[in-house]
């Protein structure tokens, strides 16, 4: 295991803290911190970081405990949200000093920056001051700079969100690049769920200073551990049940029990995976077995999909992407009837 | 002459008049000094000497205690700037960044210096003085300058350490640097700017202190202000004005330098992610 964070526990005067984190990193990957301010990612990545000591717990490194270690002497590298850069040396500088004080010859830290540059894109940029670069060239300098010192893990802070959203995309495909180059491990915090789902190997959902879920993009997208992950990751749509012997009663609908779940109940339901039908004049208005009915608040076409609005019978607002051509006979108004392909049930008793 | 005024608009105009208002109250006093100490008659009606000449110059640098009084006036002043950064910004540096009780009321404090008539202050430090034997010394001055500028010199580079921000001393200790080491390498580079300032006005400060070594230095330490008092009531206004030119020197020479400094400050706010 390349990095290992075991029972880590850190309470703040104020309340917030995390507790009983275990992570465990294997070589190369890029896995991502990912939750609402305050969740206690960062607080996560600044202990392995050695920025800040942890009441209790044990973090791990290539096998040895770091944990005693000041950040000058573990074998991580951080990139800062901004100001990561020194305004009084130039971008060479800023490369070299880590290289410097490990007193290397000459010759060697100027091969070194030369390449790093290349790698990030910035070749000739060595004679600049940071009030010279833009944010993205700081944040690529910066990068360059922890890349340069080879660090069993490289830590990122939320680096790019001080970025406007069009750079910000492009630097998440660069960072993913170079790190298919270089094959570092990487662990990378952010808040925001669309970021983390593009670029990593795995995603580690936190809340309330507790781990909600590991695994990789996908299956947190598709199997939600927890009724929080189901709803801070993509758009869900949430209706209340009642959990029974023989299935799962909202209103007329039924949905197969299939985890015996027993008494009140949410099921979360993707926006893709709900369907909408047209009905016959004369048809049944009630909810069926397989079906719940409603009436078409809103249809918004949206490019290549539309988002269509049903308010439900009792059940509330449900929200269904469909293609444009399914919802070319649709209007706001119509009385329709929604069906689900795939969902996940959470009881509602579940703390969080 | 309408067209004209019309043409350049009312708000150059009144820009161009109250730039004349400034330059002729700055540089006007400075230019009557100029002309005044290289005059040797001028009487009233006249609006320039009658007759030009360099011998209040000679007089003024042929006096023994003149000379004597302006390196002693640059020996303390470099003391007492040397003496307070060794003291001031450390403090600074705690202030800005450490975490202790009754932090703000320190600071605030420094303020308590100012608030009072300096000579109450002076009388009260020099009762003190006596007490323990500082009266005539070196450092009895040394002191009462100190006192002065205590406020400015841990001030000014307290916002100078808050200016510099946690990630970049901590991305500095994350490649490897010791804490004494981003101290030396980051931190002090980076709040050079404010600390020269605070330092140059200290010097200049000290240069000018009159009062308080008045009271604790008189009879042996007599410097340039207090050399320049006597002068004053003793001679022509024209050997005042040499003595005056020769005590502006320093301040303008070091104002140039800061100035270049200044700029570098500049530059160095505009670093930020934008």
């Amino acid at each position: 295991m390349q990095l290992s964070v075991r029972k880590l526990s850190k309470r703040y005067k104020t309340g917030d803290g995390v507790s009983g984190i275990n992570i465990d990193i294997e070589k190369g990957e890029l896995v991502t911190l990912l939750g609402p301010s305050g969740c206690g990612k960062t607080t996560v990545l600044r202990s392995i970081g050695g920025f800040l000591e942890p009441d209790s717990g044990d973090i791990l490194i290539e096998g040895k405990s770091v944990i005693q270690l000041p950040p000058e002497k573990r074998p991580t590298s951080m990139v800062f949200q901004s100001y990561n850069l020194w305004s009084h040396m130039s971008v060479y500088d800023n490369l070299a000093f880590g290289l410097k004080i490990r007193k290397k010859p000459k010759a060697e830290i100027r091969a070194a920056v030369d390449d790093v540059l290349k790698l990030v894109r910035l070749s000739g940029f060595e004679k600049k001051y940071p009030a010279e670069l833009s944010g993205g060239q700081q944040q690529r300098v910066a990068l360059a700079r922890s890349l340069l010192l080879n660090p069993a893990v490289l830590l990122l802070d939320e680096p790019f969100s001080a970025l406007d959203a069009k750079l910000r995309h492009e630097m998440r495909e660069e960072l993913r690049e170079i790190q298919m180059k270089t094959g570092l491990t990487m662990v990378f915090v952010t808040h925001d769920q669309e970021e983390a789902l593009s670029l990593s190997d795995r995603i580690i959902v936190m809340n309330h200073g507790h781990i909600e879920q590991i695994a990789e993009p996908h299956k947190i997208y598709d199997e939600p551990a927890s009724l929080y992950v189901a709803s801070f990751i993509g758009k869900m749509n949430f209706l209340e049940g009642v959990a029974e012997e023989e299935g799962i009663r909202i209103g007329g609908l039924r949905l197969p029990n299939e985890r015996k779940e027993r008494g009140p109940v949410t099921a979360a339901v993707r926006p893709e995976d709900v369907q909408i039908d047209s009905m016959a004049a004369g048809e049944d208005r009630k909810d069926k077995e397989d079906r719940l009915t409603g009436r078409i608040k809103q249809v918004m076409i949206l490019g290549h999909y539309a988002e269509v609005t049903v308010e439900l019978n009792g059940f509330g607002i449900i929200r269904a992407f469909q293609s444009k051509e399914a919802v070319q006979q649709l209007h706001a108004g119509q009385e329709v009837g929604v069906s689900m392909t795939k969902w996940t049930v959470f009881p509602n008793n579940q703390t969080n | 002459m309408l067209w004209y005024w019309k043409h350049v608009g009312s708000r150059r105009i009144i820009e161009f008049v109250l730039l004349t208002v400034f330059a002729v109250f700055f540089a006007g006093p400075l230019l009557n000094l100029l002309v005044l100490a290289f005059s040797e008659r001028w009487n009233y009606p006249n609006a320039l000497p009658q007759q030009w000449g360099m011998k209040w110059w000679d007089f003024v640098l042929a006096k023994d205690d003149i000379v004597s009084s302006i390196s002693l006036s640059f020996l303390i002043a470099t003391l007492v700037t040397l003496l307070s950064i060794v003291i001031c910004i450390p403090a600074a540096y705690a202030f800005a960044r450490l975490q202790f009780p009754l932090k703000r009321m320190f600071l605030f404090s420094f303020l308590l210096t100012h608030a009072f008539p300096k000579m109450g202050l002076y009388v009260s430090i020099a009762v003190l003085f006596y007490q323990i034997g500082l009266m005539n010394t070196l450092l009895g001055v040394v002191l009462i300058h100190m006192i002065n500028v205590l406020m400015f010199m841990t001030w000014i580079p307290t916002s100078a350490f808050r200016s510099i921000h946690r990630a970049q001393e901590e991305s500095a200790r994350d490649v490897g640097a010791s804490p004494f080491k981003v101290f030396r390498s980051i931190t002090l580079p980076m709040a050079m700017p404010g600390i020269t300032v605070a330092s140059i006005f200290t010097f200049l400060n000290s240069l000018d202190e009159a009062q308080g070594t008045f009271l604790v230095g008189i009879p042996d330490f007599k410097t340039m202000p207090i050399v320049m008092y006597s002068i004053i009531s003793d001679f022509p206004s024209s050997a005042g004005a040499v003595f005056s030119i020769i005590l502006t020197l320093p301040t303008i020479i070091l104002l140039v330098a800061a100035q270049r400094l200044v700029s570098a400050d500049v530059l160095a706010s505009g670093f930020q992610v934008k």
